[in-house]
């Protein structure tokens, strides 16, 4: 491993407690909008993200600019593989919490509170209740008004989960372009990815209104609510985070960085949208299939 | 931007440190990043120590004299919240920091800046998290576990300061076990093959794989608890077809592999020291690394012991019961694996062979009043009393702060350059070690009687128990002072401490002078 020597240490560096000032008062802020809701807060908030966006262009500029400049070795390559596909599974392990949540919901709370099984005593609160998944009546209907309606598979999620399958494969084929140093075709294809991640967005955001406008289908709506907008609205920001790192890999190829074997920033970012991808998957079976 | 140009990148290595505080504002490197982590857990450690000093002190006497209830339960949060996330898990994050690098022959960690980040987020989180104490309404007061709804519908405002303080510390957690797993698989030396690995870098790296796997979670459960308090969700709410349940199953998905996250560094560093101290080679190394692993994967199927009495089906008892007490049959191969390490060792009890063998004895202690309470019938009686409170003091205190005392001391010659004071820290060690069960001992025996866990009042009949417990508790505490003065006195001066001050430690970490160079492994060393 003759490579080891040139292991890169960067020198001193100001983004680390660029962003840590960044997050903190960005977080700060965030937890101000929510408890006081002063004018205040938003400016607190705003001035946190700016710093943030302000770190995120730096110091990605000076790992773009550092790598190339030649200065990362193969082991280099290495870690920043291990580290991208370890922050996805940490992702995962986000989005299984809710995934988890939903489970316990369906299969557990719900029928509990309609009276199966050991748990029927919760029965005795809200008798009458009726158990049943999607939940279109919460035990407490003053507290939690339930939806006259959910959003249906068939309809706008299947045509989302075919923007989305659609767009990993497009979003290949521009990666097999690249490779073959293809550059025109590798921006058309990686293009296509980024329009049809929009369109996903688009799509994603009328059935939001729909569900709020027509549906009363709302965060309040009782449990079915809250794992449909939690799952899916987290989706929904990572797709949006997502298409901003594709984004960017467009412009840096546009640039004229990267080269036929190496363009890691290109790969994380595609192994981050497949994984966007795949829990696109796991939702459109289990929150609107099944 | 701050881009570090071509030739300025080539002699990096022969720079010494900064001048001035950018030095640690600005730092990329391992050993002063380690050395901040170590010194922010002790920080931390002292804090948290003062409120369980309230706590005792309130506890010292039946009736209320000192604080009120409320302020009481604020006190117990911010103890539990303070010591685990702000002085253990910091604390062995610092010591991987120092010498993982080290001990696989590493230039650095993998990732440096994301290194600095990971520390420096944690100041940031606690800021917010000791600010909510001046907040109106007060800070948490619903127990470090937080469960819902106390904490959702009936937690004071400062809640959701609490709950974005906790989003930063599962941020730097997760960056930081990312860069642990990166440095370990990625930069060993040539040679040094996974079973060639010291044991302290295995349990790192099986402690960073939990932590990925479990921040995430937590990030989860307290996400939900967010959107449950300020925009009207209801995950933990029954009345809108939620489960306050299902909060204690998310938490403690995290909660339980979190667990063995603040003890697993600790059978490593121990699995170096007592070899060392035994002058003998440790006694079954493949099978310590496989406990470990099992020890990781069974910590992912026990959570819901913490919660047999919320009225879980008798299948999950069951279950839940069978698993957990399998997990004294990997410990118990650790254990028996560092007695025979030391059966017929030429001992010598130096201050890091003390903490480690009484670490052994009282870690075990607190592993078998785990398998009483894992034994569900038995633990409708045990649940919410002091037993539960004795349990996990035992393995935490004599566990997981023992372990880094141990390995404070054993290192301190390596990260200095000069031997401790030892016999300040024997006597930092016996103090600890008769205070601590003079503390936590007593309370096996108010749990057994029934005396309930975070009240801040007591009946008649606990008042003798409760006593003694304080008094352990305040003589551990002020012997605390003493380990900083040790530390203070072997920074500033001392013996000089060789390469290898113990006779028996072994590992690449003895290779380089002491204190270490700020630079170790540019090129690196080759491993038979």
């Amino acid at each position: 491993m003759a490579e080891n020597q040139t292991y890169y240490v960067p020198d001193q560096s100001k983004w680390p407690i660029v962003a840590t000032v960044g997050l903190g008062v960005m977080m700060y802020g965030l937890a101000s909008i929510m408890v006081f809701g002063t004018t205040g807060s938003w400016a607190t908030f705003w001035i946190g993200s700016a710093i943030m966006v302000y770190m995120l262009f730096g110091w990605f500029g000076s790992v773009i600019k550092e790598s190339r400049s030649g200065l990362y070795s193969p082991q280099m390559d290495r870690s920043f593989r291990w580290g991208m596909s370890w922050f996805i599974f940490s992702e995962v392990m986000f989005f299984a919490a809710f995934f988890g949540a939903l489970f316990y919901a369906r299969t557990f709370a719900i029928p509990w509170l309609g009276g199966e099984g050991d748990r029927g005593s919760s029965n005795m609160l809200w008798e009458g209740f009726q158990a049943s998944w999607p939940l279109i009546n919460t035990p407490d209907p003053q507290a939690y008004p339930p939806p006259e309606g959910v959003i249906g598979p068939w309809g706008l999620p299947l045509i989302n989960t075919i923007l989305l399958v659609t767009s990993s494969f497009t979003l290949t084929v521009s990666h097999h372009a690249l490779k073959e140093d293809h550059r025109k075709k590798a921006k058309t294809w990686l293009a296509a990815t980024i329009a049809l991640a929009l369109v996903f967005v688009f799509v994603q955001g009328y059935e939001y209104v729909h569900a709020y406008q027509d549906l009363g289908l709302t965060l309040q709506s009782g449990i079915y609510g809250s794992t449909f907008f939690m799952l899916t609205g987290f989706h929904g920001a990572h797709v949006i985070l997502g298409t901003l790192m594709l984004v960017i890999m467009l412009a840096r190829i546009q640039k004229g960085h990267f080269t036929a074997d190496n363009h890691f920033g290109f790969e994380a970012a595609a192994w981050y949208w497949h994984f966007v991808d795949v829990v696109w998957l796991g939702l459109f079976v289990f929150v609107y299939v099944i | 931007m701050s881009a570090v140009t071509d030739t300025h990148a080539q002699d990096d290595h022969h720079h010494g440190p900064a001048k001035g505080f950018s030095r640690w504002l600005l730092t990329t490197n391992h050993k002063d990043i380690g050395s901040m982590y170590l010194i922010f857990s002790f920080t931390m450690f002292l804090l948290g120590g003062a409120m369980a000093m309230v706590i005792r002190a309130e506890l010292f006497q039946p009736g209320l004299q000192i604080v009120e209830p409320e302020f009481f339960n604020q006190m117990t949060t911010m103890h539990g919240l303070i010591m685990v996330f702000g002085a253990v898990m910091p604390a062995f994050v610092g010591l991987a920091n120092w010498m993982i690098p080290l001990m696989v022959g590493a230039p650095d960690m993998a990732l440096p800046r994301m290194n600095n980040w990971s520390f420096w987020l944690l100041p940031a989180a606690f800021l917010i998290l000791v600010s909510t104490l001046f907040m109106q309404g007060g800070a948490p007061n619903f127990g470090w576990t937080f469960y819902a709804p106390l904490s959702t519908t009936y937690g004071p405002p400062s809640t959701t300061f609490f709950i974005f303080a906790v989003h930063i510390m599962g941020v730097s957690s997760i960056m930081g076990a990312i860069n642990v797993i990166a440095t370990i698989l990625n930069m060993r030396a040539p040679g040094m093959t996974l079973m060639k690995m010291p044991l302290f870098v295995w349990t790192w790296l099986i402690t960073a794989f939990l932590l990925i796997a479990v921040m995430p979670v937590l990030a989860g459960v307290v996400t939900m608890m967010l959107m449950d308090i300020n925009f009207g969700t209801s995950f933990f709410d029954a009345s809108g077809g939620g489960d306050p349940v299902l909060f204690q199953h998310v938490f403690w998905f995290f909660g339980h592999p979190e667990v063995y996250i603040m003890i697993l560094p600790a059978f490593g560093a121990v699995s170096h020291i007592i070899p060392a101290f035994s002058r003998k080679p440790l006694f079954g190394y493949a099978s310590m690394v496989y406990a470990v692993g099992a020890i990781a994967l069974l910590s992912f199927v026990v959570w819901a012991h913490h919660m047999f009495t919320v009225g879980i089906p008798i299948a999950g008892q069951l279950f839940f019961m069978y698993a957990t007490m399998l997990i004294a049959v990997p410990t118990g191969v650790k254990v028996f694996n560092w007695v025979a390490t030391m059966f017929r060792g030429s001992l010598t009890f130096e201050a890091p062979m003390l903490f480690a063998v009484a670490f052994v004895i009282l870690f075990t202690i607190g592993g078998f009043s785990g398998l009483m309470l894992a034994i569900a019938p038995a633990d409708f009686q045990y649940h919410d009393t002091y037993f539960v409170v004795a349990h996990f003091h035992y393995v935490l205190v004599p566990g997981a702060i023992f372990g880094i005392f141990a390995s404070a001391y054993f290192w301190l010659p390596k990260w200095t350059g000069h031997m401790y004071d030892e016999t300040l820290a024997k006597t930092h060690f016996w103090l600890s070690f008769v205070g601590m069960n003079l503390a936590f001992f007593p309370m096996h025996f108010l749990g057994l009687a029934g005396m309930p866990r975070r009240i801040p009042d007591y009946a008649l009949q606990f008042a003798d128990f409760n006593m003694i417990s304080s008094i352990g508790a305040f003589m551990f505490g002020a012997t605390q002072i003493l380990f900083l003065v040790i530390v203070v006195k072997c920074v500033r001066g001392g013996e000089k401490a060789s390469a290898n001050p113990w006779d028996g430690a072994e590992g690449l970490e003895w290779t380089v002078p002491s204190p270490a160079p700020y630079h170790t492994f540019a090129t690196p060393p080759e491993v038979k």
